[in-house]
């Protein structure tokens, strides 16, 4: 199954990447190429497999850790927005979203 | 021994000399930083800051004064730059995080800089770790010490080929699909990727979360094991999948227990199993050549060389690139031009910024993976492509296991080439993904495995061996490396550009 244009231009828009006509086509055929490797794993029979997100899921049980619900890290406000494009007052400033 | 000669040491025997007062820690570190600074057109750096290095290196040099002796101490090495640091700049080898500065060191880079080595600076990387030449920094490429036509390896591109060329004595690496051992391998140095979750990935600039392992690189698998020992044990608080397990002391094991074996047979009743699926027609000669050149050594040494099966092996490439793109198209996500990073010039609204911001920010690889994770785990097609590759990875997982039942440790090539020429590949960047096939099945199943200089190969370019162990098994791979290393010196050769 081979993807077309059209998927290339909607999955650019999901993962909010502006392509341009000349990326756009070479992605969809770099993209067909790797797809028909990918088509390969349908050889394989999986019925009854459990999927496996993570390797620690092979190590015995694996219970999500809490830590405790206290202040563990000092005020670094300033420190953290030092590389952030655009800061006023100590707030990120992004475009105007709503009118 | 004169002072010029200082970087003919590893990390043992820095910190031994060291200990013995015979040199003091700002002199090693300025030593180094002059060779970094000789050796700038390899590319293997991307910041140093001089200031910083040397006032670690005098607090290093109050502790020796005061009599503290410990493995690591005042031993210089770099950073990957994928590991934030407060002291220098992070990049993460990509446009979109030039000149970005954490407010905080990864728990890699605190716990080495607690044991008292000295960080020298930052080493280049592909974009975000994704990347097998290093072509894919958005700054420099990084050239191959043996032969600067060539590449290093990647994506711990600039950690391998400064230490090969002997700018740093140990560099950390990263290692999601075989970014630590593959430049390991072409660049002739040692390097172990730990068990999944051995070291903490807090401050790791994230590519695929259930993938992602920092290790060592550096010259032998003792020095690897000494700043193992550093690097590993649990993060509770800051990585919720850190193995909560104390850190090994991985160099007294090695050099305290030779296996069972006696002196002249250290490695007797080891058994190293040899999948066929990693010797076939897939690996060009030479390298098979050095590899089994290897394997009669260990042999020698008392191992047992067992045949068995990975069947699975080729399909670890599509499972691979699935799995590892679908996390990366996630962790980038945090890319939007808001919080840091880079953020267009013009946008006519907050989507437009976004969009602008990461096309400009990302380079190629990074957006061709963004693109094919973003896909496979889009509506319709979650269930065909990612879920179906999170079936297969049990699957190899398992035939690990199976294999397991019959041998100690698994050996085989790391990479089925030498180091390509610079731009040899960059064409087709999907037919680059099958030069992985050695690795990425052990990263899949989360197990440990290592890159040991095995000889060389075309154009007298470096192999390297990979060996692959169980779960925990690091101390048993390093042990098995070491022996290995006491009785050749294929790890002791150094490149023309290091002279």
């Amino acid at each position: 199954m081979a993807l077309t244009f059209k998927d290339i231009e909607r999955v650019a828009t999901l993962a909010r990447l502006e392509l341009r006509l000349d990326e756009t086509e070479r992605t969809l055929s770099q993209l067909n190429g790797f797809f028909a490797l990918v088509e390969q794993m349908q050889a394989v029979n999986t019925d009854g497999v459990e999927p496996l997100a993570h390797p620690a899921a092979l190590l015995g049980e694996v219970a999500l850790r809490l830590r405790d619900d206290i202040a563990s890290e000092p005020n670094q406000r300033e420190a953290s927005q030092a590389s952030a494009p655009a800061v006023e007052r100590g707030l990120f400033l992004v475009p105007k979203v709503i009118e | 021994m004169k002072n010029q000669d200082l970087h003919d040491l590893g990390v043992a025997q820095l910190a031994a000399k060291l200990a013995a007062g015979g040199v003091s820690s700002v002199e090693v570190t300025q030593h180094f930083l002059a060779r970094i600074e000789q050796h700038s057109s390899l590319g293997a750096f991307l910041a140093t800051n001089p200031d910083v290095s040397l006032a670690q290196a005098r607090a290093a040099d109050a502790r020796l004064a005061a009599g503290e002796r410990t493995p690591l101490l005042g031993v210089p090495l770099a950073h990957k730059d994928v590991f934030v640091t407060r002291d220098f700049p992070t990049t993460a080898g990509s446009k979109m995080l030039e000149n970005y500065r954490s407010p905080f060191d990864a728990t890699m880079v605190r716990h080495l800089g607690n044991a008292g080595m000295v960080t020298l600076g930052k080493l280049n990387c592909d974009e975000f770790a994704m990347g097998s030449g290093n072509e894919n920094s958005a700054y420099q490429k990084v050239q191959n010490p043996w032969d600067t036509s060539r590449v290093p390896g990647g994506s711990s591109g600039g950690s391998a080929a400064a230490v090969a060329a002997r700018l740093v004595p140990a560099a950390t690496g990263t290692d999601t699909g075989g970014s630590i051992r593959q430049p390991a391998s072409l660049t002739g140095i040692t390097g172990i990727k730990p068990t999944y979750g051995r070291c903490s990935r807090y401050g790791m600039v994230a590519f695929a979360s259930s993938l992602d392992q920092a290790g060592p690189m550096a010259r032998s698998a003792l020095d690897c094991a000494l700043l193992l020992s550093a690097m590993a044990g649990p993060d509770p608080d800051r990585d919720s999948t850190s193995l909560d397990m104390p850190a090994a002391d991985y160099a007294t094991d090695l050099i305290a227990t030779p296996a069972d074996g006696t002196s002249a047979k250290p490695l007797k009743g080891l058994r190293i199993g040899l999948p066929t699926q990693f010797f076939g027609t897939g690996c060009a000669p030479d390298v098979l050549a050095a590899v089994r050149g290897a394997l009669s050594e260990f042999e020698k040494l008392g191992a047992t060389l067992v045949d068995v099966s990975l069947p699975l092996t080729e399909l670890s490439i599509p499972v691979y690139y699935v799995i590892a793109p679908a996390e990366a198209s996630s962790n980038l996500s945090r890319f939007d031009g808001v919080r840091y990073g880079h953020r267009a010039a013009h946008y006519t609204d907050l989507t437009d910024m976004y969009k602008k911001s990461r096309s400009e920010g990302f380079g190629d690889e990074a957006t061709r993976r963004i693109m094919i994770g973003t896909y496979v785990l889009s509506h319709g097609y979650y269930d065909a492509y990612y879920l179906k590759a999170q079936k297969i990875r049990r699957l190899i997982a398992q035939d690990f296991q199976t294999a397991f039942t019959q041998c100690d440790v698994i050996a085989g090539p790391v990479s089925p080439t030498v180091a390509w020429k610079i731009g040899e590949k960059s064409a087709d960047p999907v037919a680059s993904y099958l030069a992985d096939i050695y690795t990425l099945s052990s990263s899949l199943a989360g197990l440990p495995g290592m890159s040991v200089p095995a000889g060389f190969g075309a154009g007298g370019m470096p192999v390297g061996l990979q060996l692959i162990g169980n779960y925990f098994k690091e101390a048993q791979l390093l042990g098995a490396a070491h022996q290995f290393q006491l009785a050749t010196d294929w790890h002791q050769k150094a490149p023309g550009a290091a002279a």
